[in-house]
């Protein structure tokens, strides 16, 4: 690892404030991600993946508070920059798709319209030639027929289609990384192959860097070069995807590998890890957050805080008595 | 808009058309007691009601007297007054751009301020904006028309004197009636030049638009605080800020316009309350309309008016909603496809 | 039958401390109602020349009218006339507008196309006028008023039982009653309305203020209740005439008799949802 990661989040720390108290939803989370690689982020809906996307694109609500860490993109501080600056990077500079395309694009707005927004919002565009620029992006993502499509309101399109069309959004700027929060949960099975072997391909052919959240770890297994698995607002592991699928070290990654025998499975659905994920309002959570669900737990584990430790090259995990 | 969503809009709003004009025809016809007696009115002998009895047809059947009345309204007949003599037309014609010309300012008003504010309640919650926003909606649901017309007369004409004399739509004493082009006093004196008569007719205006408005207003800015909230918590908004649009961008072009739709339906709700409140502010502050016109003719049993202008608002409320109906289809392309 | 737990009874009251407000008013504007002419000092409809126009004091708290009559008097009396007015015509279209939308629901077809037609066709006019028209063809009483208000609100009960109907017409117990040989009108009035009451009576709790405002502003403008009865909407009428020389009592306290009964009813109407359809609250 000799480049400097593109984006780097390190020690990450953060709460949400509700009525009830605080929810500790974030707790010292550090994850990189190089340039040309996909990064898969993995765990069970509620661990934290997808709060850890919006903290990076700054889309938090207002409740939610970062109490500590650093996250920093291509060398700039995002934690530290004033938030003008960072929201003029998002859709330029990091881009990010969502689950449920449909009905994340605006109904009213012709799709390629939406492009054109972003393009205009971000390049010294002119309106004029925006509409060909939302083509050629229509075009990048294998959109058939662009020109016709450029029209085409979001209840005209498939599901499938207007993920593309998210993509092409995403991507219309040439952005140096994209997330992808579940970018094909709700598509079926065929479609889902495609978008993810259209992202990998992009990812390929440019030095562009791309984040898989995923609840699934083996539609994660077939697409991403590394790994963070997540639980209960820790990162518990990173590893390139390789060395995690073949020795995982955390008690709760050999699970998911073990409860993950084909791509077709998820997580969700497997009842085999029993106990369910402690309740993050808790004001003495422990400081393992697994340790409950853990059939390895030793003394250790209840009275010092767990550091991520290296287990081989470029693979970290969380756990006093890894496997 | 496509052509033929366009025609399949105004062919849904004949069924309600034809629904008006039976339901009008049965308010004057199923009526307890002796419909000629009502046409001749209170002051009517035994023979003056014969006479009205047959020369609106009463002693025919049922269906004669409806295809008479049909034939009627297509030649665009509705009567004639027993108050003021003239045929029912004829008077709603004459009345009906004082009545317009109050309902629009006010609609206007209520838009010009409702909408902002919606806007801003909705994008700030829990501000100040945001609890103006929600004690004017309590209280439009609240107080009535009426009482809220006659508490801002006391207050602004008899105490502060800021307010004329209600006396309608332009005190004769000090200008004079600019001729009639329009029929708006707005527009008609400024047509005219008389910039004196055009402040006058102005002065009038303002309290029955704000208070006939402030009741437009509740229902208008409820729901596009609503729909704005809905809008803003969006999935495409959400989009739309990860692509880091500019938050103007993302409030008018994105927020703003899904919401205007959730609006624009309100809209035919408030025109029903419009329509109707209108009658209560222009009795209020004499101002000589079709409403004030209609309930002097109630009051006298003068029926052929009244039935003219229950059917001349009912045909301007399906007109308006069809109106509201078409601009949704601009907006909404789900509805300008049929999809 | 969804019937209201003590818990959310505790919810509404506590989500908006106002609700035990309206309450209260509530019980004061039904003591009015029922024993107000047995608590007025004065007689309302007694004149008294001497006292015309007197501004409230501590012998006339509201003042004294045209006539010399107790301004306070007349408003308390009032609120029989004027809540009976809103309560009956509100009941009426409860009750029919319950049973031809349930019925349209239910059986479908034709009728349905029929009772949709005409809910259609009443939602076609602009409300307040069908209301005038009504009450100018059926004759200048307030038993008029009643029916009007009832008429014009026909719709919302109407379309709004069809479609509850609608939902729970597949349910396992219609089914299963249906299995029973259960002809059509015993399943409707055993099974169906029973469990579309709830959130029926909410509804017209919450219709009841509107009821009011509707009712008062046809006597505002000279229908149905006739001069010297005491009604909040023909007080207001007759005192806006004072307004020129400055004697406001005439016209604000029944004024704002009115406002706080309708304010009062929208607030139990909102606590009343609370408190019976969970899913609704904010």
């Amino acid at each position: 690892m000799s480049a400097p990661p593109l984006l780097d989040v390190d020690g990450l720390t953060l709460d949400f404030r509700t009525r009830a108290g605080r929810v500790k939803a974030l707790d010292d989370i550090s994850f990189s991600v190089q340039r040309g690689e996909i990064l898969g982020i993995v765990g069970e809906s509620g661990s934290g993946k997808s709060v850890s996307a919006y903290a990076v694109m700054d889309l938090l609500d207002g409740n939610a508070e970062i109490r500590g860490g650093t996250m920093h993109f291509g060398g700039a501080d995002l934690i530290e920059r004033d938030r003008a600056a960072v929201r003029s990077m998002r859709g330029r500079e990091i881009s990010m798709i969502f689950q449920s395309p449909r009905t994340a694009l605006n109904p009213i707005r012709s799709v390629g319209r939406q492009i054109a927004d972003v393009l205009v919002r971000h390049g010294p565009v002119p309106r004029r030639q925006a509409k060909e620029k939302a083509i050629a992006a229509l075009r990048k993502v294998r959109i058939p027929d662009p020109e016709r499509r450029y029209d085409a309101y979001p209840f005209e399109l498939s599901g499938g289609m207007c993920q593309r069309v998210m993509i092409a959004m995403a991507l219309a700027c040439e952005p140096m990384l994209l997330i992808a929060d579940e970018p094909t949960t709700g598509l079926d099975v065929t479609t889902q192959a495609v978008i993810l072997d259209l992202i990998r391909d992009l990812v390929d052919n440019s030095r562009m860097a791309a984040i898989l959240i995923t609840h699934d770890l083996g539609l994660a297994g077939e697409y991403c070069d590394r790994v963070a698995v997540m639980h209960a607002g820790h990162v518990v592991e990173t590893a390139p995807m390789a060395a995690l699928l073949g020795r995982p070290a955390h008690p709760y990654s050999a699970k998911l590998v073990a409860a993950t025998p084909s791509s077709a499975a998820s997580i969700d659905e497997l009842a085999s890890i029993p106990g369910n994920l402690p309740n993050l309002l808790r004001d003495d959570l422990p400081y393992c957050r697994f340790c409950d669900r853990c059939d390895r737990r030793v003394a250790r584990c209840d009275t010092e805080p767990t550091p991520m430790t290296a287990v081989g090259e470029d693979h970290l995990v969380r756990c006093w008595s890894p496997l | 808009m496509a052509y033929r969503a366009v025609l399949q809009r105004i062919a849904g709003a004949l069924p309600s058309l034809i629904g008006v004009v039976i339901v009008t025809f049965l308010l004057s016809r199923a009526l307890p007691g002796d419909p000629a007696a009502y046409f001749a009115g209170p002051a009517a002998n035994a023979a003056s009601v014969q006479q009205v009895r047959e020369s609106l047809g009463l002693d025919k059947s049922w269906p004669e007297q409806f295809w008479r009345y049909l034939s009627d309204l297509s030649h665009g007949s509705l009567g004639h007054s027993l108050t003021t003599g003239q045929s029912v037309v004829a008077d709603l014609v004459q009345r009906l751009p004082a009545s317009m010309e109050l309902t629009f300012c006010a609609l206007i008003f209520a838009i010009i301020v409702a909408v902002p504010l919606g806007v801003l309640a909705a994008a700030r919650p829990d501000s100040i904006v945001d609890h103006l926003c929600r004690a004017l909606v309590t209280m439009g649901a609240a107080f009535p028309t009426f009482f809220v017309a006659l508490l801002f007369v006391y207050v602004f004409y008899y105490v502060l004197g800021w307010a004329p004399q209600p006396v309608g739509r332009l005190d004769e004493i000090y200008y004079t009636f600019p001729s009639e082009v329009t029929g708006f006093l707005l527009i008609d004196t400024l047509i005219a030049g008389d910039f004196a008569a055009f402040r006058g007719a102005l002065a009038q205006l303002i309290l029955p638009t704000v208070s006939l408005g402030l009741f437009a207003l509740a229902p208008i800015a409820r729901m596009t605080r609503a729909a704005m909230l809905a809008a803003l918590g969006s999935d495409f908004v959400r989009t739309a800020r990860a692509n880091g649009l500019a938050a103007g961008t993302v409030l008018f072009t994105y927020a703003f316009r899904n919401a205007l739709l959730a609006v624009v339906n309100t809209l035919g709700m408030v025109f029903s309350f419009l329509l109707g409140s209108n009658v209560l502010i222009e009795q209020v502050f004499g101002w000589p309309g079709v409403g004030s016109y209609a309930v002097s003719a109630v009051i006298a049993s003068d029926y052929a008016s009244v039935q003219g202008f229950v059917l001349l608002m009912a045909v301007a409320y399906v007109l308006l909603n069809l109106v509201v109906d078409l601009v949704a289809g601009l907006i909404d392309p789900r509805v300008r496809f049929g999809g | 039958m969804a019937a209201a737990t003590l818990r959310d009874v505790r919810y509404a009251f506590g989500e908006n401390p106002l609700t035990a407000v309206a309450l209260a008013i509530f019980l004061l504007l039904v003591a009015c109602a029922v024993v107000g002419p047995a608590l007025v000092p004065y007689d309302p409809l007694a004149t008294n020349s001497d006292f015309r126009l007197v501004p409230p004091s501590s012998t006339h708290w509201f003042g004294t009218d045209r006539l010399g009559r107790d301004i306070l008097s007349r408003v308390v009396v009032a609120a029989r006339l004027d809540l009976g007015m809103a309560v009956c015509a509100v009941a009426l279209s409860l009750v029919i507008g319950t049973g031809l939308g349930a019925v349209a629901g239910y059986r479908g077809g034709w009728i349905d196309n029929v009772v949709g037609r005409l809910f259609d066709t009443i939602m076609a006019f602009p409300l307040f006028v069908l209301a005038m028209g009504i009450v100018a063809a059926l004759g200048n009483s307030v038993a008029n008023i009643v029916i009007a208000t009832a008429i014009i609100n026909l719709p919302f009960y109407g379309r709004f039982a069809r479609a509850e109907v609608n939902i729970r017409r597949e349910l396992a117990y219609v089914e299963a009653a249906r299995m029973g040989g259960n002809g059509a009108a015993l399943i409707l009035a055993r099974h169906l309305i029973p469990n579309i009451m709830p959130p029926m009576m909410v509804q017209a709790s919450l219709n009841m203020g509107w009821a009011i405002l509707n009712a008062a502003g046809l006597s505002f403008i000279g229908l149905g209740v006739r001069p010297p009865e005491a009604e909040w909407g023909i007080m207001v009428s007759e005192g806006a005439s004072f307004i020129f020389s400055g004697e406001w009592w005439t016209f604000v306290f029944p004024g704002a008799a009115l406002v706080l009964a309708v304010f009062c009813f929208n607030l139990l109407g909102d606590g009343l949802r609370d408190m019976i359809d969970p899913r609704r609250r904010t």
